[in-house]
């Protein structure tokens, strides 16, 4: 622990029993150590690519063709961030995050199923400029539409410091 | 950017990535064998950047833009890189499915820089 640390400056010797453990880099949240592990290294790797994939796309196409299709165009920034945003929040420990990865990701699953249909039912309001979004995810193997739903089972059971049945702070490598 | 080269490319970063994929489901940790899979890659794809550059100084342009392109290249250049960083911090089986996962990225994006390139639909 550092000397930073308000509580070890106060008490030396900490009581056993209290504080199981850690490696903990922020010893303010110690209700809700939520550090990516196993398989959601595995989700995280996905989300970071599909960030790059959708920020770079979007600031290409603002760069050079934003004209054209300001809407699709507008629509890929946004996702950008929400894939950006969704990747840091699933990173980072903590209630708010938690919630901000909740946000974004719900975001995700709407946006992917509202944007899918409307590329469907009205293709010309994109003007043949595809977002992550456009059919389903089609053009990133729905990997756009898989994601959320795997997202949230992931957040689901890894609930900060809420329920101890399912989200052990032992820090298990399998899960 | 050379045709038969990015063929290679592809091929290699997809062997890679089902190897460490496969490796990684069954429970094997990121060692030798699949971290050298994954530098095989970065390796392939440090060539391409030196190729990417050399190419139009010798009348091999691309058709597409190069700015995309070099977006693509530079994702690709740097995944590798993060993917076995994680493997060397977090020691585990998901690790090695990290990796795999990188690596089958990597060959998507170079099929679509080699689209870039050689191939113009609009």
């Amino acid at each position: 622990m550092s000397a930073t640390d308000p509580a070890s400056t106060t008490a030396p010797q900490r009581s056993p029993g209290t504080k199981p453990p850690r490696r903990n880099k922020s010893p303010r949240r110690i209700e809700s150590p939520r550090r990516i592990h196993g398989i959601g290294a595995v989700l995280v790797t996905i989300y970071a690519i599909l960030a790059i994939g959708a920020t770079s796309r979007a600031v290409f196409q603002m760069l050079t063709e934003y004209s054209v299709a300001p809407i699709s165009i507008t629509l890929s920034g946004l996702s950008g961030v929400i894939y950006v945003l969704a990747t840091i929040a699933l990173i980072l420990p903590g209630r708010s995050w938690y919630r901000v990865a909740w946000v974004t990701i719900s975001f995700e699953l709407l946006g992917v199923i509202t944007i899918g249909t409307l590329s469907l039912l009205v293709p010309n309001i994109f003007a043949d400029m595809n977002s992550v979004w456009s059919y389903y995810g089609f053009g990133y193997v729905f990997v756009p539409l898989v994601l959320p739903v795997l997202g949230m089972l992931w957040l689901r059971r890894h609930r900060p410091g809420g329920n101890p049945a399912l989200s052990r702070n032992t820090g298990s490598a399998g899960d | 950017m050379i045709s038969w080269y990015a063929d290679i490319e592809i091929a290699v970063a997809v062997l890679a990535g089902l190897l460490c994929l496969v490796l990684g489901l069954v429970g094997r940790k990121p060692g030798d064998l699949t971290m050298g899979a994954a530098a095989l890659v970065e390796l392939f794809l440090v060539a391409q950047l030196v190729i990417a550059i050399v190419s139009p100084l010798v009348g091999n342009s691309p058709t597409g833009s190069l700015v995309e392109f070099y977006l693509y290249l530079i994702a690709a250049l740097v995944i590798p890189l993060l993917a076995g960083f994680w493997a060397l911090v977090e020691r585990d089986r998901w690790s090695t499915v990290v990796l795999g996962i990188a690596c089958l990225a990597i060959a998507v994006m170079v099929v679509r820089m080699n689209i870039i390139w050689t191939v113009q639909i609009a």
